[in-house]
């Protein structure tokens, strides 16, 4: 994104010269360009806690520390969506806040933003100089360096978010997510309310997890959801077995999420799931637009990030980065860290569904509950619903 | 030999004014941290800046490092500029560049340092000169301007990678997500002051920077081609009637341009990076536009002004762990230089300095 953002300072740049060349060229303009650059600043970072709060599950509020609890000083680094991004970054410093409030993180525990690749290296390493006693990464891009940083730094404590390590290092704990189980529950939610018996679901990218875990579980949801009410409804956009689907090709242009939206439409689809981050917010401005479709939000709850689409959004696929970075720094300041692959489940509220429509019949919701205690306690299994 | 070029260099307008741009786009950040952190913050953030930009080995690797890739890039679009063509492109030339000196890096293997790293190093050069040639051809041949091919070249050359990136013989084994395998060491640009630190990150690169930098300045001003270059960019009709080929002269600088572009992603590549992932190069081709404009599309003051931004980004980060104040600020007083540079009516407005004579075309018009 930010490259964009950087054709478009050079753009209005030019734009200005044009403007400069009309003749008349004041300073004033100038000032005036800094001025607005200055009042959108404070909104964006005020709107901050405000979009990040009541994302995190309940599990982690009313907790008092315990006696040999240490708090830590615990040091997030951002990919390049940076600290505001409505997502993974976002979330994942909702969970640092919330380990401070509690009493696991020290106040001075704090975040770095990455602009670039070239980065993420600089970055952790001035937390290891600084003297953080867990250095908390966000995302696969950041996956080479705080391997290579682990490795030099052996007794330095590390914690990756939504990427694991083939071999496990001992020092780094890959945080990881059920997803399948989450969005299981958003295709019974969709299969549920659909009035025209079909749904569907797209991907940004086709990334085999990251991105098809939401996908196959959204299926088997409205499989589930079929074999038990003995409906047909069906699922368009992906195919579990084959592992064939939409895609739209990144997860920057929302446009086309908007596009392939209206052609799902068409077909009649009027439950949608686009697991594209940002490029689904093109299917919300789609629904807000048409009326008669539900969006179906991924990552962060939806109705807080985008509080002008709370209208079409069904519910959210929740990814508890927040829970996975409170749950780590606790580990660490109660002394009990170990690292490797941690994946987080539905059953500790690392996965889970965000605020479901209001107007959503309030048995389905509690059929939906249902179906989530059984999934924690292990009576039921998603990916029994794969037909092979 | 007769040169194109202004008879006395106007000092006001080749020194003062991007002095003055660069100062005062630094006042008005100052301004924004009083705005958004409060004004005991400012001093505390700028000093952060100057520290991790010039004080100490380290800093000055980081902006020698962050420099290297800006100023590659930087020449590209410069010399562009002095041919009258607007090269947008850089952006997709260091992607496509980058990813052909990684395939160089990576598939050839059992190659000695001396053999394996300039043929990488050529390899991000042709990738990138076919990524501009291609802009300059269809400029050439059917006057498709280059601001809108370049352009659309650049989202190709991101697809493109996507879906490089998707090949087995291209991603790391075990990985799913887009990253492509490691370069081998023997492709490496290798690393200048590793003796001292292991941390200190300025490599080859940065030498390969300067050596086209000076040898931009040969092709520009001293040689015939050259000549033709500028001559094609003050005035095509004239030069076209003095004999020269304005055809071949945009596809040889779009095809130059672009092996730059590539060269400044092979530099990431194969000196920091070691690897490609979507992404990699970061608005450098972008931030590029703003040093040619900066460096007033002189070799030598695009090496000044890629030794300015390398600062504010590696001071940018350590201000960033030192205060509140957020990278961000980086950008804005970036684009705030250009804002200055762009319209240097405005600083000569604001500090009363007097206009210089002949203040030189950028590029040719659409119609041109």
């Amino acid at each position: 994104m930010r490259k964009y953002t950087r054709l478009v300072a050079l753009l209005a740049a030019l734009a200005m010269v044009l403007a400069a060349c009309g003749g008349g060229e004041e300073p004033a303009e100038t000032t005036q360009a800094a001025e607005t650059t200055v009042a959108t600043t404070p909104d964006t970072t005020e709107a901050t806690p405000d979009t990040t709060e009541g994302t995190t599950p309940d599990t982690t509020e009313g907790e008092e520390p315990t006696a040999d609890v240490t708090p830590i000083r615990a040091c997030q680094v951002t990919d390049t969506g940076g600290i505001d991004d409505r997502s993974f970054n976002q979330t994942a410093w909702k969970g640092v806040q919330d380990a401070i409030a509690d009493g696991y993180a020290t106040e001075d525990s704090d975040y770095l933003e990455s602009t670039s690749a070239t980065d993420y290296e600089t970055n952790i390493n001035s937390w290891i100089q600084e003297g953080c006693d867990l250095i908390i990464t966000v995302g696969f891009l950041l996956g080479d360096a705080t391997a290579a940083a682990a490795e030099a730094n052996p007794d330095q404590y590390f914690e990756i978010l939504d990427f694991a390590y083939e071999e496990d290092i001992p020092n780094v704990v890959g945080a990881v997510f059920n997803t399948v189980d989450a969005a299981f529950l958003a295709g019974y939610l969709a299969a549920g309310v659909s009035e025209t018996g079909v749904i569907a679901t797209y991907g940004g990218i086709q990334l085999p997890g990251a991105v098809t875990d939401f996908m196959d579980g959204f299926v088997y949801g409205a499989r589930y959801y079929n074999q038990q009410n003995g409906t047909d409804v069906q699922v368009l956009g992906w195919n579990p077995e084959e592992q064939t689907g939409t895609f739209t090709g990144d997860f920057e242009n929302l446009d086309n999420g908007r596009n392939v939206s209206q052609a799902f439409v068409e077909e009649g689809a009027d439950v949608i799931l686009p697991v594209a981050g940002p490029v689904g917010e093109g299917t919300a401005a789609l629904a807000a637009e048409i009326g008669n479709l539900w969006v179906v939000g991924v990552d962060a709850d939806w109705t807080q990030t985008m509080p002008q689409y709370a209208d079409v959004i069904l519910t959210s696929v929740l990814k508890g980065l927040d829970v996975a970075a409170y749950t780590v720094i606790k580990d660490v300041a109660e002394g009990n860290f170990e690292g490797g692959t941690r994946v987080f489940t539905i059953a500790e509220d690392g996965v889970g569904l965000g605020t479901i429509a209001s107007s959503v019949d309030q048995a389905l919701v509690d059929e939906v509950e249902q179906l989530r205690q059984q999934l924690a306690d292990g009576t039921l299994n998603a990916r029994d619903m794969a037909e092979n | 030999m007769e040169r194109i070029a202004p008879s006395h260099i106007d000092w006001r307008s080749v020194v003062l004014v991007p002095l003055l741009a660069v100062f005062t786009a630094l006042v008005i950040g100052a301004l924004i941290i009083v705005l958004t952190e409060g004004p005991d913050d400012v001093v505390p953030a700028y000093v952060a800046l100057f520290r991790g930009a010039f004080v100490g080995i380290s800093a000055i690797s980081e902006t020698l490092t962050a420099a290297t890739p800006l100023i590659i890039a930087g020449l590209s679009v410069a010399l562009g500029f002095r041919a009258g063509l607007f090269n947008i492109g850089v952006e997709g030339q260091m992607t496509v560049g980058g990813m052909a000196a990684v395939f160089a890096g990576f598939a050839l293997s059992g190659l000695p340092l001396v053999i394996h790293l300039p043929l990488a190093i050529l390899a991000g050069f042709i990738g990138g000169a076919i990524w501009g040639g291609i802009p300059g051809w269809l400029r050439a041949q059917t006057g498709a301007h280059e601001v809108i091919t370049t352009i659309m070249l650049n989202f190709i050359a991101y697809r493109l990678i996507d879906y490089l990136l998707k090949q087995p013989a291209i991603i790391r084994e075990g990985r799913f997500d887009p990253i492509s395998k490691d370069v081998l060491p023997s492709a490496r640009l290798p690393q200048l002051l590793d003796w001292i630190t292991p941390s200190l990150r300025l490599h080859g690169g940065f030498i390969l920077a300067l050596l086209l930098a000076w040898g931009i300045w040969w092709l520009l001003f001293r040689s015939t081609i050259g000549f033709e270059f500028r001559a094609v960019g003050s005035n095509p009709s004239a030069a076209a009637y003095a004999g020269m080929s304005v055809t071949a002269t945009t596809v040889l600088v779009m095809a130059i341009a672009g092996g730059l572009g590539g060269l400044a992603g092979a530099n990431q590549t194969l000196g920091v990076l070691y690897s490609v992932s979507p992404g990699f190069t970061s608005g450098i081709g972008f931030d590029a536009i703003a040093l040619a404009l900066l460096g007033r599309s002189h070799p030598g003051g695009v090496v000044l002004a890629g030794l300015l931004f390398g600062a504010l980004r590696a001071g940018g980060q350590v201000m960033q762990v030192r205060s509140g104040v957020g990278i961000d600020l980086i950008t804005v007083v970036q684009a705030l230089i250009i804002v200055f540079i762009a319209a240097p009516a405005l600083v000569r407005a604001l500090y009363r300095v007097r206009a210089g004579e002949g203040a030189g075309q950028l590029t040719r018009g659409w119609s041109a």
